[in-house]
């Protein structure tokens, strides 16, 4: 079995720095700016910021990996090509693409850059990871999360490149790159724009009675009673009326995190090489708990050992987790 | 389904329910705390000085932080440790800070609240929370200007050295000796 790296989220330096001594393999970040999908107020690096947090990472022994995985709208692409530019300077290990233009342009400007396909360009079949991999030179791909651990197995078997899943935190269920429910209430793309739900259009309204209402723009997409846990405010997370349900009901997915822990060793014997946790909105609390713990659980497998799992379900989204569709296509 | 036609439902009726505040009570705020029901509010005067102190160091030592606030850094954020008799009022402006105490019936206009308890916000500043965990339990609640929240958690979060200690140095060791009691109650806390 080859020893996966530990692929993990860096919304700041600090929360990088706090990967790094956690024992990631890889962390991955972005800049303060449209080219990456975690767009959000006061996170992501300046350059000056990546310049360092590169030197401190490579000290530790860890990769950086850069996300560019949003898609430049035409027009826009020297934004994205001079992230591409200044990342390549900055010495980083990897580019995170989901747009091909950008993949290109990478391609034939850095070509001694290694190339990973994001998650948000939802290559999900073997003719299209292959495809990347021939006109691209991808190494790696990072696998939606709409495929069976069995699934994962024989597509590992028919492509030319490594595979990365994700293994903790938000669990989205769109079509990733393609999901369009934040543009059509806010006017602003997650694909393009790099953000879901803009906290400047999200509102928590408590009333007095301790009930919590989140709000995106003009929409109210949940309504939390007293004791109940709350979820992020993304549309795929609300709670809606429809004709054919008696009462509200989650449509698209309920606040809920994605948690492998317990799937790592089948993950790792599928062929997976490389584990990412998702979060760079997140503090470097979480930052912390979570790398350490899949850092001991994958350590242990490794050593032969039965996995050690820490409970992260406090740091889980309406504090429940699942195993998604790598357990069962039929998970909810 | 429409989604121009969503509308919520809470999925059960809701208990009234206020917040609980049965946390044991912090030593820091031993001298406000100790004070019977009925007597009158703590006063707040003696605490302003004590404030202004703690946000000048902490802005001192820590410059970077103002370039994450973004456009937010003139807001005016309500920090409302809900088992206190008394919030804060924060504005990160690096040219005019402020922090201040004010009784909840004294709460000027602001911008943004962010509620919890003393323990939970403490733990929280310090980096050793999570606060979208925090949120997700219900422990924490944030109203107003959501987007000057989420620049000054992420403001707060890329410091690397603990504001707590920082703050506890201030007052020598009968500061360390608190912060070091506060910190043996959360994890009691956590344990229980
Ligand atoms: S609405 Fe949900 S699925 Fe769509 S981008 Fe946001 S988190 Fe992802």
């Amino acid at each position: 079995m080859i020893r996966p790296e530990l692929v993990c989220p860096a919304g700041t330096p600090s929360a990088m720095r706090t990967a790094v001594d956690a024992g990631a393999d890889a962390v991955y970040c972005g800049f303060q700016n449209a080219t990456n999908a975690r767009n959000f107020p006061g996170l992501n690096f300046t350059v000056p910021e990546l310049e360092r947090a590169v030197a401190h990472a490579h000290a530790g022994g860890t990769k950086v990996l850069l996300a560019l995985n949003t898609f430049p709208p035409a027009g826009k692409v020297d934004l994205w090509k001079e992230a591409a530019d200044t990342g390549a300077r900055l010495g980083v290990d990897a580019f995170i693409v989901a747009d091909i233009g950008v993949a290109d342009y990478i391609a034939r400007t850095h070509p001694d850059i290694r190339l990973h396909l994001s998650v948000q360009a939802a290559a999900s079949t073997p003719e299209s990871i292959q495809y990347y991999c021939r006109e691209f030179n991808v190494k790696r791909v990072v696998l939606p999360r709409i495929l069976t651990v069995p699934e994962i197995k024989l597509m590992a078997d028919e492509i030319p490149c490594e595979i990365e899943t994700f293994i903790f935190g938000n669990h989205g269920l769109m079509v990733e790159g393609r999901c369009s429910l934040t543009n059509y209430i806010t006017g602003l793309s997650t694909n393009m724009d790099g953000v879901c739900s803009p906290a400047a259009q999200v509102e928590y309204i408590k009333d007095d009675e301790g009930n919590l209402s989140t709000r995106l723009g003009e929409y109210t997409i949940d309504c939390f009673s007293c004791n109940e846990s709350a979820g992020y405010p993304t549309i795929c997370k609300g709670r809606y009326l429809t004709p054919a349900h008696d009462g509200p009901y989650y449509a698209f997915e309920e606040p809920i995190s994605l948690n492998l822990s317990t799937l790592l060793p089948d993950l790792m014997k599928a062929g997976v090489t490389a584990l990412k946790i998702e979060g760079r909105q997140r503090s470097k609390a979480y930052v912390k708990s979570v790398v350490s713990a899949y850092r001991k659980a994958v350590d242990s497998i490794m050593a032969g050992q039965d996995p050690q799992i820490s409970d992260l379900l406090a740091l889980t989204e309406g504090q429940k987790e699942t195993q998604g569709a790598f357990k069962s296509k039929t998970w909810r | 389904m429409h989604l121009i036609n969503i509308k919520v439902h809470m999925l059960q009726q809701p208990t009234v329910a206020r917040m609980q505040h049965t946390e044991s009570k912090p030593a820091i705020a031993g001298f406000l705390q100790r004070r019977p029901r009925w007597a009158p509010p703590a006063p707040l005067f003696l605490l302003q000085p004590v404030l202004r102190r703690i946000v000048q160091k902490i802005a001192e030592n820590n410059p970077d932080m103002f370039g994450r606030l973004g456009p937010h850094y003139r807001a005016v954020f309500v920090i409302d440790p809900v088992n206190l008799p008394f919030v804060m009022l924060l504005r990160p402006d690096p040219d005019d800070l402020m922090l201040v105490a004010r009784r909840r019936s004294e709460i000027s206009e602001h911008d943004a609240r962010i509620s919890g308890k003393f323990l939970d916000l403490l733990m929280l500043v310090d980096g050793d929370l999570d606060g979208d965990a925090l949120f997700f339990s219900r422990n924490l609640t944030i109203t107003g200007n959501t987007e000057a929240v989420v620049c000054l958690r992420n403001a707060l979060d890329d410091i690397d050295d603990s504001i707590a200690e920082e703050v506890a140095d201030m007052f020598g060791r009968p500061g360390r000796a608190a912060l070091m009691a506060l910190r043996r109650m959360n994890e009691k806390r956590e344990t229980q």
